[in-house]
């Protein structure tokens, strides 16, 4: 199997500080892959990383194989888009989701926009009916689904997921979670997700990488987390937290 | 006829715009009931529309000319009358009728300042503020150098140097005032900077100046035209302290600080000589704050996104 | 089991452009010394629920109930001075982000000292000993160092703490907590929960637990209220939530991904009118 994205002893630092120490990992074309931590793990500091939004200071990054260097090329762009955490945050509130959906055609000097557009809200389950809408006429599930559609049009192959649904509600959650399955499905995508929530990465992923201040701390498959088959003590505490509030026993 | 506007109504305010034209009018609609909501903003448009009147017809309007003196032994220094609404001057010259000519004056320095200062504030403040470093270390220094002189003093330098007259007063105000303008568009910028659309036009391929250009000065523009609107005010002032200093318009012309200047010499005999221009230039000043203080309502981003 | 409070009938709405908006439509239930959730989704009205029990609706909404109860103090006709008093002495209310509610140019002990000062429960050294002793129950290590502290210099944790040993030191009979363990991390959000359960235990206070997390609430209170679209559909003991009657209650706890169970695609909400009926 090829491989998607292959990440070596990345380190990315912000002033004087680490956010990233010592990551690697790689993901297969068509696999999806998971990256948890808690906040300052710098979780998505390396997905930023391999976005080109975060400085690396060390280790190389490369896409298909080919190494990526401090600049990125619109070819990139058309191979790498990501979805953002916020659906209130990423999109332009004064830009219609047409807009928002013509734009990358229009920088990439892609025709057929009408066509296009319509395509990828048909795709991301809104009808035409939201084309000329704007973000605040939108509920946070309908953001996060433009937010896909808008990552979608340029038909990237490798999707960065940046937290894409946990500042949504639980039902919601459900739904852009199946519609990313979606999509992976029938497009034969490579996602690597981030999240806090093992649940969630154990269900979209089938392999994931734990991170601990900046530093990765146990690569596990999804199964092996299924099956409780964990070597570290940090995974463990995890587990153990995500399963809800215990009471001890006096 | 209701039913009509009542489908325009509904046309307007639809969930589910069809058209890229709908989606626009309907948020210029959104924002026109916000400020319409408003009753001092709309005294304020009020004023505003009725300063453009005048200024479009003041030949028909103005009784009198504006310029050539009138008889100085009958007609000096008159107070107010049904013949001359306002009195008239030391030239002998019917006051009503100067305002209303003045007010091409006005109008010429408000727009012209505006047409300067905004964009060159909103364009050096949006770089500066997107590309950082030491583009933006520059550009803010040379701002800081502008701000650094007090306005007046600034233009009274200008003017000095340009010679005195009404298009070197505007100069002289558009140059010192677009720094406001840049610091302000930079400061949201930065803010703007970081935001996820920001990121994901990036992500998209798209060049710093479509950036700029498109996603991050759309944002700026409405705080900037807020701003301008109530540094209108201001600018009539200081336009009106140049007249006043003798460096402005220059006489006969009738500039409204110029006609302040040459009232001040009768102020305590023949007050309305002086006071007619200063309340013309109190009820325009109000008005576009006025004006100012509502746009700034209706445009806000925020309430916008309610 | 005397009911500490008693609502009954609570409606909150806000008028807005296009007309009122019942965010809560008549909310009725009683609290005695106890844990209760209260969990929906966005736009549920359960914080607002939690807000207008205290007081802190914004002055433009409407407020009404049938009752509004609190130990015998009937909420809705005190003056705004003796909710005030109530606030914060005998209620008290933890929010979601430590950040807002914490003042950032004071001190982390001062601030607690002042609640102290405020509710007219001691000054000087004996302030500062409960607050010392106070910051200590939240399992602060070092309470001395962090009572010098800024919010700014503390962690979200920290800060959370902090905020929950401000609502305490006055020692209320009734707490609110606005999804008080949200914006934390899974590993921390427990530590403050046990703190919290353990001073409810202790103290013999009435909790009352805002949050969307129907597996938290589930397992930390003792009776859940289940909101949607501002009314109660279900109130059950928190430990037979697994066999609530209700189609969205089950539809809340089935839509979560769960570790070791391979279910793809998740079965989503299907949101029926007759539920906000």
């Amino acid at each position: 199997m090829t491989e998607a994205l292959a990440i070596k002893g990345l380190a990315v630092e912000f002033d004087d500080f680490r956010a990233v120490d010592g990551v690697g990992f790689s993901v297969a074309e068509g696999e999806s892959f998971g990256l948890v931590g808690e906040s300052g793990s710098g979780k998505s500091t390396v997905l930023r990383a391999v976005a080109g939004l975060a400085p690396v200071t060390e280790g190389a990054i490369s896409v298909s194989g080919e190494t990526i260097g401090h600049a990125r090329s619109k070819a990139f762009y058309r191979r790498v888009q990501m979805v953002f955490q916020d659906p209130y945050g990423s999109l332009h509130p004064r830009h219609t989701i047409d807009r928002a959906l013509a734009e990358p055609l229009a920088v990439h000097g892609i025709g057929d926009s009408e066509r296009r557009i319509l395509k990828a809200l048909d795709e991301v389950g809104l009808g035409k009916g939201f084309r000329f809408r704007y973000p605040h006429q939108l509920s946070g599930g309908q953001r996060q689904r433009v937010a896909i559609a808008r990552a979608l049009i340029l038909e990237p192959t490798i999707l960065l997921l940046d937290e894409p649904t946990s500042a949504l509600d639980a039902s919601v959650q459900a739904e852009v979670l199946n519609l990313l399955e979606e999509i992976r499905r029938e497009r034969g995508l490579t996602y690597v997700l981030v999240s806090h929530d093992l649940a969630v990465v154990t269900h979209m992923c089938e392999r994931l990488l734990v991170m601990q201040h900046g530093r990765p701390v146990e690569l596990l498959t999804s199964a092996d987390l299924a099956a409780r088959r964990i070597e570290t003590p940090y995974t463990r505490e995890l587990m153990v937290a995500s399963e809800g509030f215990r009471r001890e026993e006096a | 006829m209701t039913n009509d506007a009542q489908t325009w109504r509904a046309w307007l305010t639809s969930e589910r715009p069809a058209s890229r034209r709908q989606a626009r009018l309907g948020r210029a609609y959104a924002a026109w009931s916000r400020f319409a909501d408003n009753r001092l903003a709309m005294a304020g448009l009020f004023i505003i529309l009725a300063l453009l009147l005048v200024a479009a017809f003041a030949d028909v309007i103005a009784p009198y000319s504006a310029v050539t003196d009138g008889d100085l032994r009958t007609a000096r220094l008159l107070p107010p009358s049904a013949a001359h609404w306002f009195g008239t001057d030391d030239q002998g010259r019917d006051i009503f009728a100067r305002l209303v000519h003045g007010s091409r004056i006005t109008l010429f320095v408000v727009i012209l300042v505006a047409v300067i200062a905004a964009p060159v504030g909103l364009l050096i403040g949006t770089v500066a503020g997107y590309a950082g470093g030491w583009i933006d270390a520059v550009l803010m220094r040379i701002t800081d150098i502008f701000l650094a002189f007090p306005r007046l003093v600034l233009a009274l330098a200008f003017v000095a140097a340009l010679g005195p007259g009404i298009v070197n007063a505007v100069i002289a105000i558009a140059i010192t005032s677009w720094p406001p303008y840049a610091r302000m568009a930079r400061a949201e910028t930065l803010t703007l900077r970081h935001a996820d659309y920001i990121s994901a036009v990036r992500l998209m391929g798209a060049s710093p100046a479509r950036i700029i250009a498109r996603h991050i000065m759309p944002l700026c523009v409405s705080s900037v035209i807020v701003r301008v609107t109530l540094d209108m005010a201001g600018i009539i002032l200081t336009a009106a302290g140049l007249g006043f200093l003798g460096l402005g318009a220059q006489p006969p012309s009738p500039e409204w600080g110029a006609m302040i200047a040459s009232g001040r010499r009768f102020v305590l005999d023949q007050w309305w000589v002086a006071a007619a221009p200063g309340v013309a230039i109190f009820v325009v000043s109000l008005g576009f704050n006025l004006l100012g203080d509502g746009l700034r309502d209706a445009l806000d981003p925020k309430a916008a996104g309610q | 089991m005397s009911a500490l409070l008693d609502v009954e009938n609570l409606r909150v709405s806000f008028p807005t452009r296009s007309g009122v908006v019942e965010a809560v439509r008549g909310v009725s239930f009683t609290l005695g010394r106890e844990r209760l959730g209260i969990v929906g989704e966005s736009g549920s009205g359960k914080s607002q629920t939690g807000r207008a029990i205290l007081g802190l609706t914004p002055p433009h909404a409407t407020v009404t109930a049938d009752r509004l109860v609190f130990d015998g103090t009937d909420l809705l006709a005190a003056s705004e001075k003796e909710r005030r008093t109530l606030r914060g002495k005998r209620i008290a209310m933890v929010l979601q982000d430590p950040k807002f509610s914490l003042n950032p140019v004071m001190r982390i002990g001062e601030q607690i000292m002042e609640t102290l000062a405020a509710h007219g429960r001691g000054s000087g050294a004996e302030a500062r000993r409960r607050t010392l002793a106070m910051l200590e129950a939240v399992q602060i290590r070092d309470p001395e160092r962090v009572f010098n502290l800024y919010p700014h210099e503390v962690s979200g944790g920290m800060g959370q703490r902090a905020m929950i040993a401000m609502m305490l030191v006055a020692e209320p009979d009734m707490l609110i907590a606005d999804e008080p363990t949200s914006a934390l991390d899974v590993t921390v959000q427990l530590q403050v929960l046990s703190i919290l359960d353990k001073l409810v235990a202790e103290r013999g206070m009435g909790l009352i637990f805002v949050s969307h997390d129907l597996r938290l609430v589930s397992s930390f209170c003792d009776r859940v209220l289940v909101m949607y679209a501002g009314r109660v559909v279900e109130e059950i003991a928190a430990d037979r939530l697994h066999q609530s009657q209700h189609p969205y209650t089950q539809g809340l706890l089935n839509c979560l991904p769960k570790l070791g169970q391979s279910r793809h695609p998740l079965p989503v909400l299907d949101r029926k009118p007759e539920w906000a009926a």
